[in-house]
């Protein structure tokens, strides 16, 4: 038998055990999102400064013009980085998704066997790479054997870092084709090559576009790998064997100068550069996300998108 | 007819459209034998030199006739920022893992699931001049002169003048880039345990909290581990920042010491220098020879992340649609 004191002593040790337990759930709750304002606070910081400062800089000559001499009163503009990344993005791309795709199509319509995983798993693993090792290489390969900074090197390295990412969502994106889809082109008699083009292609279009489109923004912003390979330069293009500019490399340079000037202009160079980055970013997570199913998929490649 | 023939046997076409597809998919393997090949053969120079004094040397210097390096300095100052960045961004990516994972409502976890990773979407050079001109400034007069004139220079690890071009700022600038990295795939990680897992806890009377303690985490430690390492094999190769927040010393100098002192890290280094470095010289070779370390040591902790990190999410994919 449960005396009635008994039984009082047993709720207190009730109230008291319970009562912890939620309190340690509470502190716990709150530490986790107090993780997640953590998180946010340098994001909120890096945009309000990058806006805030960089916006003092813009003008339609410091976005056209090339540079006036170091810490002159003319401080001219960041039109050769601008046209520079372009050119690197666009050279980039030319070698980069092509293959990526392709590689892409490898592994998910013939890539279950052995040499598939294989190719996978060493896709995953040069996706992670440090993009410094990368440009060293193209330093090494090309700088070196033809003698010059060049445009070929930046493109080369830069086609690198972009090939495991397209590649990557290409084969997941591909995936998501049903079956049936290709089946209904092969009961039409149309051989293989064909219904991947024509058929798994076409309808993992947006899929595609996102990767291509998400490792663009992200070569973008790779500086590392150009300081070995196009070495930056003041004036505008005049050949893809010679140097040219940046921007992320712009910023880097115009940061270790010791004049307002051109601190002012690395701030006008990063509000360029992160409206490019991240409105590629965001308008391509808005068009994905709005195809559901989607974005779970895509999330594999984590940071690297 | 003519239609039979072609189905009969299998086309020249597709055959020529399969081999280009393996090209491309070659393409990566050769990628990496060419990195690791032209690694070796830039840096042999240094190796004949120094042979594995040049791992635990602390020597550098470039004069041309005292040439003399040892990559040592850099090796510990790697692996100090980025294990400091670790042990400020590990705890903090899991924190925001679960919240997104277990605890955020639905409505929201989409969107700061978004504002967090969009923190991996920003430029490295843009995180550098971010902390070179703001963040440096808080890191000196908040966390750092209040440390030093608290401890002062009897401890060893915040000696030194506060100046905020040093270790602490690279390390903290650091964990803010490698938080989206680990908390995005610690997330997928945890939203891949099974449900009838939590079920289990809270038919149990557990709390939310322990639940997670319980049931997920054990369920997904493995995965949650390569995700860490990950991580770390993304601050190891971090270049751009660093490069601007360290200090950059050189030589015995950059032995990592206290906290509030310039260092430099492989990445650094090899930015820093390779400028300066004359075509087919030692100096060059020497920073090839630093880049295959960081290569090896790359290499490694990615193949053993991805190991742990598939193997989770593949056998609980199943699971997941379940």
């Amino acid at each position: 038998m449960i005396t009635i004191e008994q039984r009082a002593e047993f709720r207190k040790h009730f109230r008291y055990n319970v009562g912890r337990r939620l309190l340690v759930d509470k502190i716990v709750k709150g530490m986790a999102f107090g993780c997640v304002l953590i998180a946010i606070v340098p994001l909120v910081s890096i945009l309000v400064d990058i806006f805030t400062n960089g916006s003092a800089a813009l003008s339609f000559e410091f976005l056209t013009a090339v540079p006036g001499a170091v810490g002159s009163d003319q401080p001219g503009g960041i039109g050769p980085a601008i046209q520079g990344t372009l050119v690197l993005i666009g050279m980039s791309s030319l070698v980069g998704v092509p293959v990526g795709v392709l590689g892409g199509i490898f592994l998910s319509e013939y890539g279950t066997n052995r040499y598939g995983r294989t190719v996978r798993f060493f896709n995953d693993v040069l996706a992670e790479f440090p993009t410094i090792v990368i440009g060293v290489v193209a330093f090494v390969v090309i700088v070196l054997t033809t003698g010059s900074f060049s445009v070929w090197a930046g493109t080369f390295a830069l086609s690198i870092i972009m090939l495991p990412i397209i590649m990557r969502t290409t084969e997941e994106s591909l995936k998501l084709v049903p079956v049936t889809y290709r089946e209904a082109g092969y009961a039409l008699g149309i051989r293989r090559w064909n219904v991947i083009l024509r058929i798994v292609l076409t309808s993992a279009k947006s899929g595609l576009v996102t990767g291509i489109m998400l490792a663009v923004a992200r070569i973008a912003g790779e500086t590392a790998p150009l300081v070995f390979t196009i070495l930056g330069s003041s004036s505008f293009i005049a050949g893809l064997n010679g140097p040219i500019d940046a921007l992320p490399l712009k910023i880097w340079r115009l940061s270790s100068l010791p004049y307002d000037s051109a601190v002012t202009q690395g701030w006008g160079a990063a509000f360029v550069l992160i409206i490019i980055v991240l409105s590629i970013n965001i308008g391509v997570r808005y068009i994905f996300l709005r195809k559901k199913g989607g974005t779970l998929k895509f999330r594999t490649l984590g940071g690297a998108l | 007819m003519k239609t039979v023939i072609v189905k009969k046997g299998s086309s020249v076409s597709d055959k020529v459209f399969k081999i280009a597809a393996l090209v491309a998919a070659t393409y990566v393997l050769a990628i990496i034998v060419m990195i690791l090949v032209n690694l070796l053969s830039g840096s042999a120079a240094i190796w004949q030199k120094e042979g594995l004094s040049f791992l635990t040397g602390t020597d550098w210097n470039s004069v041309e006739g005292r040439e003399s390096y040892g990559a040592a300095p850099y090796i510990l100052g790697t692996f100090v920022t980025a294990g400091i960045a670790m042990g400020i961004g590990v705890p903090i990516s899991f924190g925001i893992a679960m919240f997104l994972s277990e605890l955020a409502p639905k409505i929201m976890r989409t969107p700061l699931s978004l504002l967090v990773e969009l923190l991996a979407a920003v430029p490295s050079v843009v995180y550098g001049l971010w902390g070179l001109f703001v963040f440096r400034d808080y890191v000196m007069n908040w966390i750092e002169i209040p440390l030093h004139n608290t401890f002062g220079d009897k401890s060893i690890i915040f000696s030194g003048t506060p100046f905020g071009l040093d270790i602490l700022t690279a390390s903290i600038v650091l964990a803010i880039m490698i938080i989206p990295t680990i908390s995005s795939i610690s997330r997928e990680i945890m939203i891949a345990v099974p449900n009838s897992q939590r079920e289990a806890a809270y038919m149990l009377g557990a709390t939310k909290w322990e639940v997670f303690r319980m049931a997920v985490l054990p369920y997904s430690k493995s995965g949650l581990i390569g995700a860490t390492i990950l991580g770390l094999g993304r601050a190891i190769g971090e270049t751009m920042a660093v490069t601007m927040l360290i200090g950059n010393a050189t030589g015995s100098g950059a032995l990592p010491q206290s906290l509030f002192q310039p260092g430099q890290t492989m990445a650094s280094i090899m930015a820093n220098e390779f400028a300066e470095a004359s075509q087919g010289g030692l100096h060059l070779a020497a920073l090839i020879g630093i880049c295959l370390i960081l290569f090896v040591i790359a290499f490694v902790i990615n193949i053993v992340a991805h190991l742990l990190v598939a193997r989770v999410v593949k056998s609980h994919e199943g699971a997941v649609l379940a």
